[in-house]
């Protein structure tokens, strides 16, 4: 039992270290002048998103439109640009779909509060049906179903 | 009391039914990502040109045209695809086509054109891919229609088929521009 456990644990942990070593090996490595721009550029490109993949992150992607667009964030931050303005410049072409974290604007309001109002109404409902029970059980103990259940 | 018993779970079940309705209605374009270039103006560039790289293709020489400006190359199967189509739009003369070779290889694209046919007015050349990046490209072939303006009326990703012509691109010219008129170009 304890060496089938120890196997599994030990397979695991192969299969996510496989896991993370492709992931590292599909990007070549791009090092910026100084650590400061390394880590701003770092930073970005976690927070943009792949187009083509949809899921994965500008810095996790092998595909070919993503080497050009981290190369085209590395230009414009040697350039001397500030974050927020390559920020803009990723939006005004690929829309608000290209942040990872969307800004709460007016078009991206019901993104942001749906999960809020969907939580609101389920507290709501929640609230409302204790409440109901418990003057049942309050009111005519005979004949709540729990009881006798 | 009793009432609200009802329509509260009622209303619910509406406006799930209607979420749920957008989102199916808008299910095959949901890997379509809006341009936020659509109402603004295009790109401004100057490329070297496919056929002869000494001469340059650029948005100044396109303006009070209308014009597609078709994203291709030809490591990509979807354009081969269209091809066909994308002669088909240059025989009618409705429009000019603006090709931009996008990350290709030059003898490639030119021995490709040569035997294939080559629809377009003028090519510019992608080589690194920068020039896709302003125009908000992630695949292709997409196809934007520019105004004599300069400002992108519409963006087609995909393939462009004889369904998509009609009803997407043919309404939003001018007049639906009888072939006649624009055969000068």
């Amino acid at each position: 039992m304890r060496s089938r456990t120890g196997s599994f644990f030990i397979a695991a942990l192969m299969g996510s270290l496989l896991l993370v070593s492709s992931g590292a090996y599909a990007i070549a490595p791009e090092q910026m002048p100084t650590p400061q721009l390394e880590a701003r550029y770092l930073a970005l490109i976690h927070g943009f998103r792949c187009m083509q993949c949809q899921d994965e992150s500008l810095a996790d992607s092998p595909v070919n439109l993503a080497a050009d667009m981290r190369r085209e964030v590395r230009d414009m931050l040697l350039a001397g640009k500030t974050d927020q303005q390559i920020r803009d410049f990723m939006v005004s072409r690929y829309g608000y779909f290209i942040l990872f974290k969307p800004p709460f604007v007016l078009k991206t309001a019901w993104l942001w509060l749906t999960p809020g109002v969907l939580l609101l109404v389920g507290v709501i409902v929640a609230v409302r049906v204790i409440r109901q029970r418990a003057t049942l059980v309050a009111t005519d103990p005979e004949d709540n179903d729990l009881t006798d259940a | 009391m009793s009432r609200a018993r009802f329509i509260i779970p009622l209303a619910v079940f509406a406006l799930l039914v209607v979420v749920l309705g957008i989102g199916i209605k808008q299910s095959p374009d949901k890997d379509l990502i809006p341009s936020p270039l659509i109402g603004k103006p295009a790109p401004d560039f100057s490329l070297p040109s496919l056929t002869d790289p000494s001469q340059r293709v650029s948005s100044a020489q396109l303006r009070g045209h209308w014009y597609l400006f078709n994203v291709w190359g030809t490591w990509c199967g979807s354009c081969r695809m269209e091809h066909d189509m994308l002669l088909k739009i240059k025989e009618s003369g409705v429009i000019p086509l603006v090709g931009l070779d996008w990350k290709d290889d030059r003898s490639d694209a030119l021995s490709f054109l040569k035997d294939a046919g080559d629809p377009y007015q003028s090519i510019a050349v992608d080589h690194d891919g920068s020039e896709a990046i302003m125009w908000g490209v992630y695949g292709a072939p997409e196809t934007f229609l520019v105004n004599p303006q300069g400002i992108v009326v519409y963006k087609f990703i995909g393939p462009i088929t004889d369904q998509a012509w009609q009803e997407q691109f043919l309404p939003r010219l001018p007049l639906s521009a009888p072939p006649s008129t624009a055969s000068s170009s």
